[in-house]
C-alpha cells in the first residue's frame, strides 16, 4: 500500500538514510526509536512537508516523492496537534472538508459525525486552547481524518496523554485501525508499540534496523540496540481471564502454579498465553493482552519457596549469559523465561544448564497491557 | 548598601527617563495650553483646514491599503522562504526611513513626473501624480511602507510554521492556507503595520512638499501658515490636526488591543 525505497534526507548535523519499508493495507505499523532518531523527519517527508534528497514513496502504486503536500493523499497528525489556534475545534475539523464535501450542510452533518467517532461531541464550539491534550489530540485526529487520508500518520500520539488518556485514545486508534484505516505510528514508547502494532520498525541513527512483528522483535532483537532499547525479554501475547475465586486455588487456572493463593472474594485476573498462565494484578477487562516482566523481577530458586510471589513456576535452565550489569538465565518453563540474577547467586545456587529451578514472580510485576 | 546603591541607580535612571519624557511633551502641551478655545473652533470651522484634513486622513488611508496589496505577500515572503539576496531586500526595505525625506520626493519626481514612463501612463488613465492625490499617496507610500512591510514581517515569523504545514495536510491549497491560517494569526501584527502606516503617512510632510504642493495636506497648509503669517496662526492648525492624529491613533489601538483579547 505504502512502499518506502531508499529513502534519505540530511540537514545540518541530522541526516536519515536509505530508509526502506512497506506498509500493506488496514495495518498498524509501529516506528519505534528513542527521540532523535529521525521518526518525525521521516513523518514529515512522507507527508510532503520536507523533501526527500533521494528515494521513492510509492502511496498505492502512485510515486508521490515529489507530490505536493496537498495532493498526498497522506494524513499527519502532529506531536503538538497544531490545531488552528484562532478556530473552534468544529471548524478545524471543517478545515480538511472545503472542496471534498459539498455543501454547508453536508460539511457540518460530516463534522457531527467524525467528533462522534472521535468521542468529542461536546467539544465542538470549544477553542483549541481550552481543550485538554487528550481532547485536543482526539480534534487533531477527527480533523486529520476528514480530509480522507488513504494512511494516517502519527507522531507520538499518546506522549501528552495521562493514563486514562492513553487508554481511551489507544481504544479509538485500534478501532479506526480496525475500520481498514492504514496508520503509521511513530513512538519512543516499547509499550505502546507492543499493544497497538502489527508489525514494528525500530529506527536508530535515521535508519530503519529491523521490521518484524512485536512478538519476534522482543522475541528476538536483531541487534544489541534492539535489545537493549527494548530492555524486555519477557513479552508474552495471550489473554485475559476473569474467574470468581472462592477458598483456595482454581486448579483449572493455575495448572503451573504450585504456591497457594490467597482469596478475595470476586473475578481475579488470569493471564493466559500459550504455555503459561500467571496470575496478573490489572483493572483491564477480560481480552486480548500482552504481559511483559522485567527479566530483574523473576527470583529463582532450587527450591519452591513460600512467598508473597503468586506465580511460582517450575522449569529447567537452559542457558546462562554473562550480560551488564549481571547474568541473565534462560529457562524453559512452557515458555522462554529470561531471569537476571547477580554472578554471585549463580555460584552460590549451582546453577548451570540443565539445573530445574523454580521461578518466582510477583503479580504486581507482571504489566499487563491492553493487547 | 547594596540596596541603597540599587535604588539610587534606579532613581538616576528615573531622571534621566524623566527629563526625555518632559521633552516630547513640553512642547506639545505648551502648544496645546497657548491655544484658546476660540482659537481652535475658528480653525475647525475654516474650510481650508477641514478639507486639508480630509486630503491628509484619505490619502494616508488610499496609500496604506494600496501598498498592504503587495506589502503583506511581500512580508509573507521575507517571513517564510529562503532565496538569494533576501538581505539585501531587508535592507532596500528599510532604506525610505534613513533617507531624508525631501530627497525620496525629488526621487520620487524622477519616476512619476509628467514625461516619465509612469506619469505617461497615468496621464492615459486620466489623472497626474505631481500635484495630485496620485502623488500625494506615492509620497506617503514611498516613507511608510516599511513600517508595515517589517511588522507584518515579523506576525509572519511568529506564526508556527506547523500550522501552515498542518493546514496543506489537510489538502487546501496555499492561497487558501495564506488566508486563512497566516493572516489571521498574524492579523495583530499586520493590523499595527497598517495604523503605524497610516500613522506615518499622516504626518509625512518633506516628501509631499516636493511631489504635490497641491492639494494641500494639513502639514504643507500648517508650513505655509507659519510661513505666511507667523507662529499665532499656524499653532491653532496644528493643535487641531494633532488632536485629529491621536484621537484616531488611539481608537485604532483600543481595537487592536481588543482583537487581541479576543484572540487570546
Amino acid at each position: 500500500m505504502l512502499r518506502v525505497e531508499g529513502l534519505s534526507k540530511s540537514f545540518g548535523a541530522f541526516s536519515m538514510s536509505d530508509v526502506s519499508f512497506e506498509v500493506s493495507e488496514g495495518e498498524y505499523f509501529v516506528l519505534l526509536g528513542p527521540s532523535g532518531t529521525g521518526k518525525t523527519v521521516l513523518l514529515e517527508t512522507l507527508a510532503g512537508m520536507m523533501e526527500a534528497d533521494d528515494g521513492r514513496i510509492i502511496l498505492r502504486g502512485r510515486d508521490i516523492t515529489r507530490e505536493r503536500v496537498q495532493k498526498r493523499g497522506i494524513g499527519l497528525v502532529f506531536q503538538d496537534q497544531a490545531l488552528f489556534p484562532h478556530m473552534t475545534a468544529r471548524a478545524n475539523i471543517a478545515y480538511g472538508l472545503h472542496g471534498r464535501v459539498a455543501g454547508k450542510a453536508a460539511i457540518q452533518a460530516r463534522v457531527e459525525q467524525l467528533a462522534e467517532e472521535m468521542e468529542i461531541s461536546h467539544l465542538l464550539e470549544r477553542m483549541p486552547g481550552t481543550l485538554s491534550g487528550g481532547e485536543a489530540q482526539r480534534v487533531a485526529l477527527a480533523r486529520a481524518l476528514g480530509a480522507e487520508p488513504d494512511c494516517l500518520l502519527l507522531d507520538e500520539p499518546l506522549s501528552s496523554l495521562d493514563t486514562g488518556g492513553r487508554s481511551r485514545m489507544r481504544g479509538l486508534l485500534r478501532r479506526l485501525n480496525r475500520k481498514k484505516m492504514t496508520i503509521i505510528h511513530v513512538t519512543h514508547d516499547y509499550e505502546e508499540a507492543l499493544s497497538l502494532a502489527s508489525r514494528v520498525g525500530i529506527m536508530e541513527d535515521g535508519r530503519i534496523v529491523q521490521v518484524d512483528s512485536p512478538e519476534r522483535i522482543f522475541r528476538d532483537p536483531g541487534s544489541e540496540f534492539v535489545a537493549r532499547f527494548i530492555g524486555i525479554k519477557n513479552f508474552f501475547r495471550g489473554r485475559i481471564e476473569r474467574r470468581a475465586v472462592a477458598g483456595g486455588g482454581d486448579p483449572a487456572a493455575g495448572g503451573d502454579i504450585v504456591a497457594g493463593r490467597v482469596t478475595t472474594a470476586g473475578a481475579e485476573p488470569v493471564f493466559i498465553s500459550e504455555g503459561i498462565k500467571l496470575d496478573v494484578l490489572t483493572s483491564l477487562d477480560a481480552g486480548d493482552a500482552v504481559a511483559v516482566i522485567r527479566s530483574e523481577d523473576i527470583v529463582v530458586s532450587i527450591e519452591p519457596v513460600s512467598s508473597s510471589a503468586r506465580n511460582v513456576i517450575a522449569g529447567v535452565i537452559i542457558d546462562i549469559v554473562p550480560v551488564r550489569g549481571g547474568v541473565e538465565i534462560l529457562i524453559d518453563a512452557g515458555v522462554e523465561l529470561a531471569a537476571m540474577v547477580t554472578p554471585r547467586s549463580v555460584e552460590r545456587l549451582g546453577l548451570e544448564i540443565g539445573t530445574k529451578i523454580y521461578s518466582s514472580i510477583k503479580a504486581s510485576a507482571i504489566r499487563v497491557l491492553d493487547g | 548598601m547594596r540596596i541603597f546603591r540599587g535604588e539610587m541607580t534606579h532613581l538616576v535612571f528615573a531622571a534621566l527617563g524623566g527629563l526625555v519624557l518632559l521633552f516630547i511633551i513640553a512642547p506639545l502641551a505648551g502648544m496645546f495650553l497657548s491655544v484658546t478655545p476660540g482659537d481652535l473652533s475658528e480653525s475647525a470651522s475654516d474650510p481650508e483646514v477641514s478639507r486639508s484634513v480630509r486630503v491628509t486622513l484619505f490619502t494616508s488611508m488610499g496609500a496604506t491599503l494600496i501598498m498592504a496589496l503587495g506589502s503583506v505577500p511581500l512580508a509573507w515572503l521575507l517571513a517564510r522562504k529562503d532565496f538569494p539576496l533576501k538581505q539585501l531586500i531587508n535592507g532596500i526595505i528599510d532604506l525610505p526611513i534613513v533617507i531624508p525625506h525631501s530627497a525620496a520626493g525629488i526621487a520620487l519626481l524622477g519616476v512619476i513626473a509628467r514625461g516619465t514612463p509612469m506619469g505617461r501612463l497615468a496621464e492615459k488613465a486620466g489623472f497626474e501624480f505631481v500635484g495630485g492625490y496620485a502623488g500625494i499617496m506615492a509620497a506617503m507610500a514611498f516613507v511608510s511602507v516599511p513600517f508595515l512591510v517589517n511588522s507584518a514581517r515579523d506576525g509572519f515569523a511568529a506564526v508556527p510554521r506547523q500550522l501552515e504545514k498542518a493546514a496543506l495536510n489537510l489538502g487546501a491549497s496555499p492561497v487558501r492556507v495564506f488566508f486563512t491560517i497566516s493572516v489571521p494569526l498574524a492579523w495583530r501584527s499586520i493590523l499595527s503595520g497598517l495604523i503605524l502606516m497610516w500613522a506615518r503617512g499622516m504626518s509625512e510632510f518633506g516628501a509631499v512638499l516636493v511631489v504635490a504642493y497641491h492639494p494641500m495636506i494639513t502639514p504643507v497648509l500648517i508650513y505655509e501658515r507659519f510661513g505666511a503669517f507667523g507662529l499665532k496662526y499656524a499653532r491653532p492648525v496644528s493643535v487641531l490636526f494633532v488632536t485629529i492624529c491621536l484621537l484616531f491613533f488611539i481608537t485604532l489601538r483600543v481595537i487592536a488591543g481588543r482583537r487581541r483579547d479576543a484572540q487570546s
